[in-house]
């Protein structure tokens, strides 16, 4: 009745078993057929080969960067990324602090300078472009005004126009909108670059209190801009929504409605109160971001609340692609390229084989130290290890496909490392198994005693792995978090295969009579392991032990019987 | 029947018994002359050896060229854009050259790919730059660190809740903290580079210490836990009797951790060369090796010393003690 009950739970402890591999099995087969996910772990770059950046954040001493900052971050990051038409790029958050770009294969130059410019949002006067999009009236021609009358007010002339030459300031600059801050190699500069050049000079990290020669950012015009008159840091709010007409009627008209603090609500004021009175392209005010004018609007009149709104020929994609922009432009911080990692993917390839075979020839030699140990009752431990296998392997796939986990050369070394700590297991309980065998024991209570020994132990060792890669996990960055990672999996896994399947199976195999007669092969023989505890208070002692030797352990085995049996002993068995 | 097996049988009944506890003092002063010796060679040697992720700098490698002589590399590195410091030039994979340099410029990061590219004949594409920061390294450390701290903390007090003795925790972490301090003064001594994957290794260390530590001390529970008024013998006999119990356990699972890790040790080494399957494996291997080394000689001896200090504890040793003599001196028999 106990044996069957017994046997029944062991069955029901494997159907369990069988339920939650096959049930992984079939969220992934759903994934596949449903996500076009991969039946396998999606690879991580070190495997895959690409490139990875981390970028951190330049923040002051003493502060943290937020949540939602970061977020915000990883935003605009990720519209870069896609807008450079990488495909499969990934954006993701590490540490609470840094950005981890990671692309497959590698990129070209043009994309990793985009990721790696910084957010940082300005606005500029413009002093001279080639850009026709806003100018209106007639072109005149700067350099014929400028021969007639070399102090001729050029405020007044509109543009485009390219002189040649450009005369030397007569004066200091007085505000922004001063043509006397174009210094005639500025202009020659402005003349001869071409947009590539300029975005390689750095327009990005140019001197706030300077004019600056920069482009648009679709590469189409050249612009001298006078200095920075509001930043980003002074844009509260980004929106994009149609524009209202004349009678307060929203027409079908992308625009971005801005919204300044207090310094910018000021700053923007003065400025747009100037340029209302200027003509041409000293109208125009520049909007630069990351060091290209990505919008140069005209000032139709000078905005006192700080609400601009910018028209322009927006679509609704691109309206709100400039709100989010001109919000998260405004962050506070920058970020800076902390690392850039190349892996070419015929590197990758080697490592993950590498990892593999190394994976393979640990497991065999694992399986050999066990057949030598253990003799047939290895067979629990390779079982045991190729079940483990199998759930850590569906375990992760599923992750990977519902996390986006990525399997990495160090998680690849965590599974490795996880056999050695999944076989231990197997090797608390069997060494249990046998000290109850050696008291003497049947082989189907002992597997039961022992096991109920055996699973505290394996249980708080569980713990204490499972704890260590939870705070790693949770703390730690980088490679280290991978690693973390496999690790607390492959705990849990190897918790499970104790419970539901080498607990069960041995209590089955305790039942046959191979393993319970003590076959000498069976590495549960009872004669082998000395079962030198016969009964109560009763040891049998091997006669080939020297007389001495055998008091020392009849000695010592008194000493390990319990309090009752002592008791038992001592009263003759009248039990 | 294999000799392991009835090793197992005679450190079971005692019949074999080795004196792990006894002989404290000696183990004491052998870990302690290791570490003296190995911080010793690690300050000659004048610290660290920290990879590039801690120094920062330029990587350049060159996949699959038709020839991987370093030679190659050196000599376009110190012809070519004025890197003054010896560039380290290591094959990976075995088929690729990684060139490892101070931190270039742009212009001198384009000029080196383009120098290497031409001079091991492959086209541009098949050498790639990378640049590390100073402060990557670092990072990953700091935030290692923190968890670190953060770990030892909860695990000590999760096991004096489980063992309900703050000295088992006690002795567990002074184990763990001796593991991690031989293994980086492993690397320090023998002047290996630390990297990041040699640092995952060393934390991985911590969680394998412990573990191997908790498996001992469970049975050391178990053994002291009958009533001590009832056991014949003293405290530290019946901790050194689970050492003994558990000694079989520990080398199978000693064997059986640094098996795989080995495999990796072994493949990283030869296959792969530097990287981060080697350093992770080399770490490792040291630590399963200190790590079972310190569950039996440094931690069950500390925790009988932790123990015996305490009054109930000592008068019952006394009395074992002066038991024990009787009876072999027969006057009791």
């Amino acid at each position: 009745m106990a044996t069957s009950s017994t046997s029944s739970r062991a069955t029901r402890a494997l159907v369990w078993l069988a339920v939650i591999i096959l049930g992984f099995g079939a969220l992934i087969a759903s994934g596949v057929f449903f996500d076009k996910a991969g039946w396998v772990p999606k690879l991580a770059l070190d495997l895959e080969g690409g490139t990875q950046i981390i970028l951190s954040p330049q923040i002051a001493a003493g502060t943290t960067i937020t949540e939602e900052e970061l977020t915000q971050a990883v935003g605009i990051i990720r519209q870069r990324v896609d807008a450079t038409g990488v495909s499969e790029a990934e954006v993701t958050t590490q540490g609470g602090t840094n950005i981890v770009v990671s692309i497959p294969g590698t990129p070209d130059q043009a994309t990793l300078d985009r990721i790696r410019s910084s957010a940082k949002l300005e606005f500029r006067a413009v002093l001279v472009t080639d850009a026709t999009a806003f100018v209106d009236g007639v072109a005149t021609d700067i350099s014929k005004a400028l021969a007639a009358d070399p102090k001729a007010d050029l405020t007044k002339l509109g543009t485009p126009s390219t002189p040649a030459t450009w005369p030397a300031p007569s004066a200091d600059p007085t505000n922004g909108s001063d043509l006397n801050w174009v210094t005639p190699e500025m202009y020659q500069t402005y003349l001869t670059s071409t947009c590539d050049t300029l975005d390689a000079a750095g327009a990005n990290v140019a001197d706030p209190t300077k004019p600056l020669v920069v482009c648009s950012d679709d590469q189409a015009s050249k612009y001298i801009l006078g200095p920075v008159e509001v930043d980003g840091t002074m844009v509260s709010n980004a929106s994009a929504n149609y524009l209202s007409g004349a009678n307060g009627v929203l027409t079908n008209e992308w625009g971005v409605y801005l919204t300044f603090n207090s310094a910018g609500r000021q700053a923007f004021s003065d400025v747009t109160a100037r340029l209302t009175t200027l003509t041409g392209a000293l109208n125009q005010f520049a909007i630069v971001l990351d060091g290209k004018v990505i919008s140069a609007p005209r000032t139709l009149a000078a905005i006192p609340d700080g609400k601009p709104v910018i028209s322009g020929s927006f679509t609704e994609l691109s309206a709100r692609a400039l709100a989010d922009q001109l919000k998260f432009g405004a962050l506070p911080i920058g970020f800076e390229v902390q690392s850039s990692d190349t892996v070419t993917p015929t590197l990758g390839v080697a490592q993950l084989e590498s990892g593999l075979l190394a994976g393979a020839i640990g497991l065999l030699l694992v399986v050999v130290y066990a057949i030598f140990q253990y003799r047939a009752l290895a067979s629990v431990t390779i079982g045991s290890l190729g079940i483990a296998a199998v759930l850590t392997f569906v375990v992760i796939s599923y992750l990977s496909q519902a996390n986006g986990y990525r399997l990495s050369l160090a998680g690849v070394a965590g599974l490795i490392v996880s056999i050695g700590i999944t076989a231990d297991s197997f090797i608390v309980y069997f060494e249990r198994v046998r000290d109850e065998l050696r008291e003497g024991r049947t082989l189907v209570s002992a597997v039961e005693s022992g096991w109920k020994r055996a699973i505290r132990t394996i249980l708080v060792s569980g713990a204490v792995n499972f704890l260590a890669a939870i705070v790693l996990f949770a703390l730690a960055v980088g490679n280290v978090r991978g690693f973390a990672f496999t690790l607390g999996v492959t705990t849990v896994v190897d918790l499970l295969i104790v419970v539901l399947f080498t607990h069960p199976i041995l209590q089955l195999l305790a039942r046959t009579r191979f393993f319970s007669s003590g076959h000498p092969w069976s590495g549960l023989d009872g004669s082998a392991l000395g079962a030198v505890y016969r009964g109560r208070g009763e040891f049998r002692i091997d006669p080939t032990v020297s007389k001495g030797k055998r008091e020392k352990v009849s000695r010592e085995a008194s000493k390990r019987q319990s309090i009752a049996e002592r008791k038992a002993a001592e009263h003759g068995g009248e039990l | 029947m294999s000799s392991m097996t009835r090793f197992g049988n005679r450190l079971y009944t005692g019949e074999t018994s080795i004196n792990f506890i006894g002989r404290r003092v000696m183990w004491y002063i052998l870990s302690g002359t290791i570490i003296v010796l190995s911080v010793a060679l690690t300050t000659l040697r004048g610290g660290f050896t920290f990879g590039i992720e801690f120094r920062g700098g330029s990587e350049f490698q060159v996949s699959n060229p038709a020839s991987v002589d370093t030679a190659i590399a050196e000599k376009t590195v110190l012809d070519g854009v004025g890197v003054t410091a010896a560039p380290k030039i290591s094959i990976v994979g075995g088929s690729s050259v990684r060139v490892q340099t101070d931190q270039l410029t742009t212009e001198q990061t384009d000029a080196l790919r383009a120098a290497l590219a031409t001079a091991y004949k492959v086209p541009v594409e098949k050498v790639t730059s990378s640049f590390i920061g100073a402060s990557w390294g670092s990072d990953i450390t700091g935030q290692a660190l923190r968890a670190l701290g953060i770990f030892l903390v909860l695990v000590s007090i999760v096991m004096a809740l489980y063992f309900r003795t703050w000295k088992m925790s006690v002795a567990a972490i002074v184990a763990v903290v001796h593991d991690l301090v031989i293994t980086a003064a492993v690397y320090g001594a023998l002047g290996l580079e630390v990297t990041p994957a040699a640092v995952i290794g060393l934390l991985t260390i911590l969680g394998y210490s412990l573990y191997d530590t908790v498996v001992v001390f469970d049975k050391i529970r178990e053994n002291t836990s009958v009533a001590y008024d009832e056991s014949k013998r003293t405290f530290a006999d019946s901790v050194n009797l689970a050492v003994n119990q558990t000694l079989v356990r520990s080398i199978n699972t000693s064997i059986v951790a640094a098996l795989p890790v080995s495999s990796i040790l072994f493949i990283g080494s030869m296959l792969l060369g530097a990287g981060t399957l080697r350093d992770i494996a080399l770490s490792l291997f040291v630590g399963i090796i200190c790590g079972a080394y310190s569950t039996i000689f440094i931690a069950a001896p500390l925790y009988a010393q932790l123990r015996e200090g305490e009054s109930e504890l000592t008068k019952q040793g006394r009395k074992v003690r002066t038991e024990i003599v009787r009876n072999a001196s027969g006057a009791v028999r």
